[in-house]
């Protein structure tokens, strides 16, 4: 548990550049910060992704739109990555039409679900009754009952590590991975999503009493963040650090551990995630606004494309109605209280 | 004054050389002279032999009664600690609450590595470096104790956080509280080391002292013979006698003692320690297997460790069973009451693998009630009981070990005690026998100056 720490020394006008830049770091000073902000600015131009971007030298640029143009620029890369990735959470249109893959449900009787059991609300075992429940975990019960028709169909749950998650869906030893899966374009090369049932982003976590962090700016100054080895988080911190340590842990739970033990200031992760931390410990609340947008889907394999329209199809049923929405009764069950002001699911999205 | 001084001793040292002279110069005078020298090097030669045997037979006593209790009392804390650690995983996997048993199993594990690290502490002259450890342990302990406990309320609060609490606890317990406990308990046995090596080494000074003894006595009578033709001198014989006898007493009983001391270390410590490194080394194995099931499939550095402490206890998979320790404690064993139970381990190795394969297909299977049942006990997800649990397995390996290490324990007391025993009686033998081949050669002596008046 004890990540490597990295001292973060950049003060805030130069971060933006530095991230953009992604070359030496004390080099990019005066015209240098500048010329380089341009050229990235010409590439965005280039991606037609964030035009407000421009026209701003890292001195003038204020606190809030500065945090937009780190995470636009990672748009623009990866925009310029792959041109045909504008929109990865673009899926196919939902049908109930019965193909191959969900023959191979039906024939077999139960549905094979690639699960979390530490993510609390979202996919977690209850101790007490050794049941694996949460928002996840409703979605993937409304999905089962629809394939295999009938109100009480048989799922096995698999818990598959983070790092396993695409190699478990490619080998077809799940038939789908429903565990806060963010959806982004590297990850549609090699896996298919559902259209997005969640979005989240990444925000600080931190204790309601005594301290003097006041969201995701200067007041991280000499404090200590912990986020989970290889999130997004991570990039986050790096590219922005505020003057912040970061320190890194296996697992998000794992920097709860930390914050309340006092050997970190603040934890940035998900806010669907961290909603669960602040669930378990009422000390911690959420701060700020959401840095990042993270839409959420259901990953199956790139070849069940029947389905993911059915599960598309589905989530169609499940987020219909509005208030009395089956996804906003899960989501007043398990999310509203810690991750309120979501007003509903988001927008599908699909590409043909 | 200060002038005077090197020039009185300087006077006095040659008033003494010309006394000696003028008294070689007439046959009463170098009698005597034989005579004080022979007085001389017999008591010295009785002075070191007691000297020398009393040091050996402080450090024989010193591995019974001292570094040998001390090192198993840094094992038990190890062990305790390894225990307390595994059991708690254990009871993380029954649910919400622990059952009752493991909670004292538990609670007993750590008042035991309490009570010994104090005691430890108090009773070590021992160096820094373990003093260190000490302090350590005695730090550490109650922060792991609070970790726990953090996590076993808010395990019955059906929060997942106390499962990462578990894991933290873990961490701290195999990152920081058992290298320490590990530290200690070979700082105690390199000090039983050094004890042995004391009581072991060979006393060549005494030797050469009585050599030389012998030599002179032979001398003396053999010069006697040359001036009186009397074959035998009555007193120096029997002075003779006296420091032959202790002479043969020494090398009699010191290689005795010896060959008790190697046999008590080869048969007794040195198994003892291979079969508690093998006893932790299965805790820490089913620590992990509980651990595997308790962080539910966050990643598999648990099961790899598993299997590294498996192959460090057993061998490789492939590799013809038995290897790793338990193959070098088989090895260990001299009789065939040392080598039935750890046996017994082995083949509950063996078993307890295979078991762990049938829980570990059923985790990745994603029965995750069956693989807990497999590993714990219990009824798995068809409602059957298993009555082939992992932990029963674990449970006879623990056993047999420990079965095998009090055997040990006795098998080491007896030698020991044996070589101690070898060693009784000598230094005060040496002073009465050296007393006695001065008082003889003063005797015998004193006879032939009579002649003279």
């Amino acid at each position: 548990m004890n990540g490597q720490s990295v001292q973060g020394r950049e003060p805030m006008s130069r971060t933006g550049a530095n991230g953009a830049g992604r070359s030496g770091r004390s080099s990019l000073r005066g015209w240098g910060g500048v010329s380089a902000m341009v050229a990235v600015c010409l590439l965005a131009l280039a991606a037609v992704v964030v035009p407000l971007l421009c026209g701003s030298v890292p001195d003038e640029v204020g606190r809030g739109a500065l945090l937009q143009t780190g995470s636009g620029l990672a748009h623009a890369r990866q925009a310029a990555a792959d041109d045909s990735c504008t929109n990865p959470a673009a899926s196919l249109r939902p049908s109930d039409a019965t193909g191959p893959a969900v023959q191979r449900i039906k024939n077999r009787g139960y549905l094979i679900v690639g699960v979390d059991q530490n993510s609390y609300l979202w996919g977690y075992r209850d101790p007490g009754s050794g049941q694996i429940i949460g928002f996840d975990i409703d979605l993937v019960r409304a999905i089962a009952s629809n394939i295999l028709n009938t109100s009480t169909p048989k799922i096995v749950f698999k818990t598959v590590p983070t790092n396993q998650r695409i190699p478990a869906i490619q080998s077809h030893e799940v038939d789908m991975v429903v565990r806060t899966m963010t959806i982004n374009c590297d990850r549609i090369k090699q896996v298919a999503f559902s259209t997005a049932y969640f979005e989240a982003g990444q925000q600080l976590l931190v204790p309601r009493i005594g301290t003097t962090i006041t969201g995701f700016d200067d007041s991280l100054t000499g404090k200590r963040v912990c986020t989970a080895a290889g999130s997004t988080g991570e990039v986050q911190l790096q590219r922005e650090p505020h003057g912040s340590r970061i320190v890194l842990a296996a697992n998000q739970l794992d920097c709860l551990v930390l914050l309340q033990l006092g050997q970190v200031d603040a934890v940035l992760t998900d806010n669907a995630l961290a909603a669960g931390q602040a669930a378990q410990d009422p000390q911690v609340h959420l701060i700020g606004e959401p840095l990042t947008h993270e839409p959420y889907g259901v990953a199956m394999n790139l070849a069940d494309t029947d389905l993911v329209r059915r599960v598309n199809m589905v989530l169609q049923q499940y987020t219909k109605g509005g208030v009395n929405s089956q996804w906003m009764q899960a989501y007043n069950k398990w999310l509203a209280h810690n991750l309120p002001g979501v007003s509903g699911p988001p927008t599908p999205l699909y590409k043909d | 004054m200060a002038a005077k001084t090197p020039a009185s001793l300087r006077t006095a040292w040659a008033e003494a050389a010309d006394r000696i002279r003028a008294a070689s110069s007439t046959e009463p005078g170098r009698l005597r002279i034989i005579g004080a020298a022979l007085v001389t090097l017999i008591l010295a030669f009785g002075a070191v032999t007691a000297w020398q045997i009393a040091e050996r037979s402080s450090a024989a006593q010193s591995v019974t009664s001292s570094s040998e209790p001390l090192s198993v009392d840094a094992a038990e804390i190890y062990r305790s600690l390894a225990d307390a650690n595994t059991t708690e995983a254990g009871g993380f996997l029954a649910g919400g609450v622990e059952p009752s048993a493991v909670r004292r199993r538990y609670q007993n594990d750590i008042n035991t590595a309490a009570q010994l690290i104090a005691e430890a502490a108090a009773n070590s002259q021992g160096s820094s470096a373990g003093q260190n450890q000490m302090q350590l342990l005695g730090n550490q302990l109650p922060v792991y104790n609070g970790l726990v406990e953090t996590a076993r309320a808010d395990n019955r609060q059906g929060l997942p956080l106390g499962g990462a609490y578990l894991r933290y606890a873990n961490e701290q317990m195999s990152g920081t509280l058992l290298p320490a406990a590990q530290k200690l308990y070979q700082l105690q046995t390199g000090r039983l080391r050094q004890d042995y090596s004391s009581a072991e080494s060979l006393p060549w000074g005494t030797w050469a002292l009585g050599a030389l003894v012998l030599g002179a006595l032979v001398w003396a009578q053999r010069r006697t013979y040359r001036r009186t033709h009397r074959v035998f001198n009555p007193g120096m014989l029997a002075g003779t006698v006296a420091v032959g006898v202790l002479l043969l007493w020494l090398v009699v009983a010191h290689t005795v003692a010896r060959e008790d001391l190697a046999d008590s270390w080869d048969h007794g410590a040195k198994s003892m320690q291979v079969l508690n490194q093998a006893r932790i080394d299965s805790l820490q194995a089913r620590g992990n297997e509980n651990l595997t099931l308790v962080a539910r499939g966050t990643d598999t550095s648990y099961e790899d460790s598993y299997q590294q402490e498996m192959a460090t206890l057993d061998g490789p998979r492939s590799g013809t069973a038995p290897g790793g320790l338990l193959a070098q404690a088989l090895s260990l064993a001299d009789d065939s009451a040392g080598r039935s139970p750890v046996q017994a381990a082995v083949d509950d190795v063996v078993q307890w693998r295979s078991r762990h394969d049938v829980a570990n297909r059923a985790d990745t299977a994603g029965d995750y009630d069956t693989a807990v049942a497999d590993v714990i006990g219990g009824t798995d997800t068809s409602g059957m009981r298993v009555t082939a649990a992992s932990g029963q397995s674990f449970d006879s390996v623990d056993s047999s070990l420990q079965r095998a290490i009090t055997h040990e324990g006795i098998e080491f007391q007896q030698a020991s005690g044996d070589g101690r025993k070898a060693l009784t009686g000598l230094s005060v033998g040496a002073a009465v026998l050296a007393l006695l081949g001065a008082a003889g050669s003063v005797l015998g002596i004193g006879r032939r100056l009579s002649e003279y008046r």
